[in-house]
């Protein structure tokens, strides 16, 4: 019987075990410093967050999908710029949707080149990544983006506003999980991402067309980019070209972290959620102990390497398995 | 025998995995120089006890003897070492390694500074592919090999170290007849050098065949070891399933429909040509063949996988093109594949939406799959199929091979075809189960559906079949009513004679 529960309880850790090192970092943080756990050093943290969780909700579903999306960083940038000048030439109630459609385009035409001519999604991605720079540079003529008049006008909202009580930012990114999170696991969509990335022969045989089901990941993915390029500029009413720069790692480690396969068919919003609280609560706690924020750089791709090390190990069953 | 030391001996074997107890104090061995056959249904645990013994698994409780000495198997490596050696059941192969680097995988021969010696790994992976006697060397590339190929490797793999005992895991379930002969050779060989042999298998003609001695186990429990020399098929099974079987031919006739399914001078490049036959609603079409002769090739083209170089493809008297997959099960046509890991199952993804994954589409309540539809169609194809799971969550991963096939049956069953096509559809299967599949066919075809049997068994086309097709290299030699066929004339048909 004391066997049994032992076996769960490791039972339960193999499955729950991100939630677990969460838990457990959170406690040792707030008995090194009680600062982290006030209220709003937490609200601080999901809000500075939301736009990194905003873009990782939509990559979760290119990387179960079982492909790559580091371009999302560079297009982040991209949205932030575009909409931003137009919002002064065409008013901000056009602009949105303006941007909108511009970075679904971009969205579409990745999922274009991985999906249909099933070109290797990290080149593809890796290449749109210098690529949509550039023409976010063209586009600014390399020039800082910044709103004329910033006093009067409601585009502020999305980034700074707040609705009972809650920032703007956070209830965009609770609500997009939200909704993604049922699309993910309830729709017909969500489960042809699994089998698709899971195992593509037996999706086409079982008639899924997996062309359409990787294209309409990246136009999620797209979407997402556009929200929170819509978040932070609202938030910064001016940008630089490069906003969005080394976001696409960060992003990458978030889903990771929260235990999606990089090799596909795996992984949920849920975790992809806790994933990036992960990562804004260690940056912040290590912030809070007196480390520079460059640290985090570093820091980041520690995580990274850790993230992937124990996803393969749990595969293998062993932490040390060197290539023979 | 009684007086020598066993090989192997295992005792008191228990596993467990989360609901479900695979090995429930499991005692078996194997002397030198026996071949030792390890029976039971689908899901009974052999693959799990062998995994124990081979260091994949560790038991919970119970110990393994090496020639009476108390041994634990830590890793796959160590037990090789320990000269036992495991052929798997699903083959565990690097597709885009050569045929050497599969076979010494984990200990390639080196040179000085660590450097793998290439002359001496092709040199000694050649002198082992003689013995086995393959149309392939030792630098093919592993993913470029057909199946029974592939499995021919595992078999090299086993010949590498001086054994002492091997277990085979449905060693011939996608072997060819002459592949066969080669394997039982192998196997005879071995058991001349004194190696104990275990051999997992649910095909009778083989085990009555090879074997000096079978152990039953049902449920993950020991049921009983008998000589095979003093026992027959009946004792088996019943020790196995309980019950007797009925394994006689085909008589059953019944009125058949309307042409559901016509194929007018079907070519796909050289993988068959001029292939022509029909198929009546309510009719059971077998094609029998060697692996090879171009049935699954046909098989995929009907069903929009592959695009015909000529020829007519008519359903219910009317031409159509079927462009994919998607495009086939629209007009009502199944297809089982035959390679159910790569082709007809999602391992990572829960029974019941490997099963219904063909038709979530149509599960929809408003925007989202209904949870309640899902399990509805799951629950009625486990009972119907006797699938052995504790419950729709399970991933398909975790089931025994022969439920994993069943699986795949059920999902393309609960698509309602109007014509469907199952290739290879027991595979792996226990005879009790296979019996059921072979009634659920018949049953179908009695319910008016149209279907074809693509299988390399001849007692199973036998049992199935209103009609067989045999096949010969791409193209149909002849046609059998069931009324007709002998033995002898498909031999025949299927060898170009
Ligand atoms: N890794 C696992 N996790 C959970 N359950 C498992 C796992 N491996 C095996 N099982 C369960 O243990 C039982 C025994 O499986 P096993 O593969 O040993 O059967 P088998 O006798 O080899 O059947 P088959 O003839 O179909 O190959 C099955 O119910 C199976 O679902
Ligand atoms: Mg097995």
């Amino acid at each position: 019987m004391a066997e049994l529960t032992k076996k769960s309880i490791g039972g339960f850790l193999a499955k729950q075990g991100i939630l677990v090192a969460f838990l457990v970092f959170m406690v040792v943080f707030a008995i090194a410093n009680p600062r982290f756990i006030d209220i709003d050093n937490i609200s601080g943290v999901i809000r500075s967050s939301a736009i990194l969780g905003v873009m990782a909700l939509g990559v979760t579903f290119v990387v179960i999908g079982g492909n790559l999306d580091l371009s999302v960083g560079s297009m982040m940038s991209f949205s932030t710029i575009v909409v931003l000048d137009l919002h002064d030439k065409i008013g901000p109630a056009l602009a949105i949707p303006g941007m909108f459609a511009m970075t679904l385009c971009l969205g579409a035409f990745i999922g274009f080149l991985v999906g249909y001519l099933k070109l290797n999604s990290l080149i593809v991605t890796l290449g749109m990544l210098s690529a949509i720079h550039g023409l976010t540079l063209t586009y600014s003529g390399g020039q800082n983006m910044d709103i004329a008049d910033k006093q009067n006008t409601w585009f502020d909202f999305f980034g700074q506003g707040s609705m009972l009580g809650i920032p703007v930012p956070i209830l965009i990114f609770a609500l997009l999980a939200a909704g993604l999170s049922l699309v993910l696991s309830k729709t017909p969509f969500g489960r042809k991402v699994y089998a698709v990335g899971g195992n593509g022969t037996a999706a086409t045989f079982s008639g899924i067309p997996r062309a359409r089901v990787v294209f309409m990941t990246y136009i999620l993915s797209s979407f997402c980019v556009a929200t929170a390029g819509l978040i932070q500029a609202s938030r910064s009413l001016g940008s630089q070209n490069t906003v969005g720069q080394g976001l696409e790692l960060e992003v990458l480690a978030a889903v990771i972290l929260g235990g999606a396969s990089l090799l596909g068919g795996s992984g949920t919003v849920f975790k992809t959620v806790i994933g990036v609280l992960i990562l804004g609560f260690i940056q912040n706690g290590l912030l809070l102990m007196g480390l520079a924020f460059y640290a985090q750089y570093v820091v980041t791709w520690v995580i990274i390497i850790l993230a992937v090390w124990l996803d393969i190990a749990a595969k293998r069953g062993r932490l040390w398995s060197p290539i023979a | 025998m009684s007086t020598q030391t066993p090989a192997l001996r295992l005792e008191g074997i228990v596993k467990t995995f989360p609901g479900v107890r695979a090995l429930d104090g499991v005692s078996f061995s194997v002397m030198p120089g026996e071949v030792h056959a390890l029976m039971g249904e689908n899901g009974a645990g052999k693959s799990t006890l062998m995994k124990v013994l081979g260091g994949i698994y560790q038991p919970d409780e119970g110990q393994i003897f090496i020639a009476e000495d108390a041994t634990v198997m830590s890793s796959p490596l160590q037990a090789k070492s320990k000269g036992v050696v495991f052929i798997h059941q699903e083959l565990s192969l690097a597709d885009e390694l050569s045929v050497a680097e599969n076979i010494y995988l984990g200990e390639l021969p080196r040179k000085s500074l660590g450097r793998v010696d290439w002359e001496k790994l092709y040199a000694q992976t050649d002198d082992i592919l003689k013995t086995l006697n393959v149309g392939f060397n030792a630098r093919t590339k592993v993913g470029d090999l057909s199946i029974a190929n592939q499995q021919m490797v595992e078999i090299a793999r086993a010949l590498t170290v001086e054994p002492r005992a091997v277990i085979f895991d449905e060693p011939t379930a996608s072997l060819t007849d002459a592949e066969k002969v080669v394997l039982f050779e192998v196997i005879a060989d071995l058991q001349s050098r004194d190696v104990g042999v275990i051999y997992i298998s649910h095909r009778m003609e083989e085990i009555f065949k090879i074997t000096d001695r079978i152990s039953v186990l049902r449920d993950g429990q020991y049921r009983g070891t008998l000589n095979t020399k003093e026992t027959n098929e009946e004792e088996v099974t019943q020790l196995m399933i309980g019950r007797k079987l009925d394994l006689s031919r085909n008589e059953m006739t019944h009125s058949l429909g309307p042409v559901a399914l016509e194929v007018r001078n079907l070519s796909c490049g050289k993988l068959f040509e001029n292939v022509s036959f029909t198929v009546r609603e309510g009719e059971v079409v077998g094609f029998y063949g060697l692996v090879g002769a171009g049935r699954t090739e046909i098989a995929e083209t009907i069903f929009g996988l592959r695009e015909p170089s000529g020829g007519e493809i008519l359903l219910d008297g009317e031409g159509v093109t079927v462009h994919s997959p998607a495009d086939a099960i629209a007009r009502g046509i199944s297809l089982v594949p035959e390679d159910r890991k790569g082709q007809g199952l999602v391992l990572g993804m829960n029974c019941r939406d490997n099963m219904t994954l063909p038709q979530v589409d149509d599960m929809t309540a408003g925007p989202f799959v209904s949870d309640g539809a899902e399990i509805a169609i799951f629950d009625q194809y486990r009972d119907k199929l006797d699938i052995r799971t504790p419950g729709w969550r399970q991933m398909v991963g975790n089931l025994s091979g022969g439920n994993q096939q069943k699986i795949v049956i059920g999902k393309w069953l609960s698509m309602h075809p109007k014509v469907l096509i199952v290739d290879e559809p027991t595979r792996g299967i226990d005879v009790g189960s296979k019996s059921e599949i072979h009634n659920l066919i018949r049953e179908l075809a009695a319910q008016g559906y149209a279907v074809i049997v693509i299988s390399s068994e001849m007692p199973e086309v036998l049992h199935v079949s209103d009609r067989i097709v045999a096949m010969y290299a791409g193209k149909v030699t002849r046609e059998f009513t069931a009324a007709e066929v002998t033995e002898d004339g498909l031999i025949q048909a299927i060898s170009g004679l």
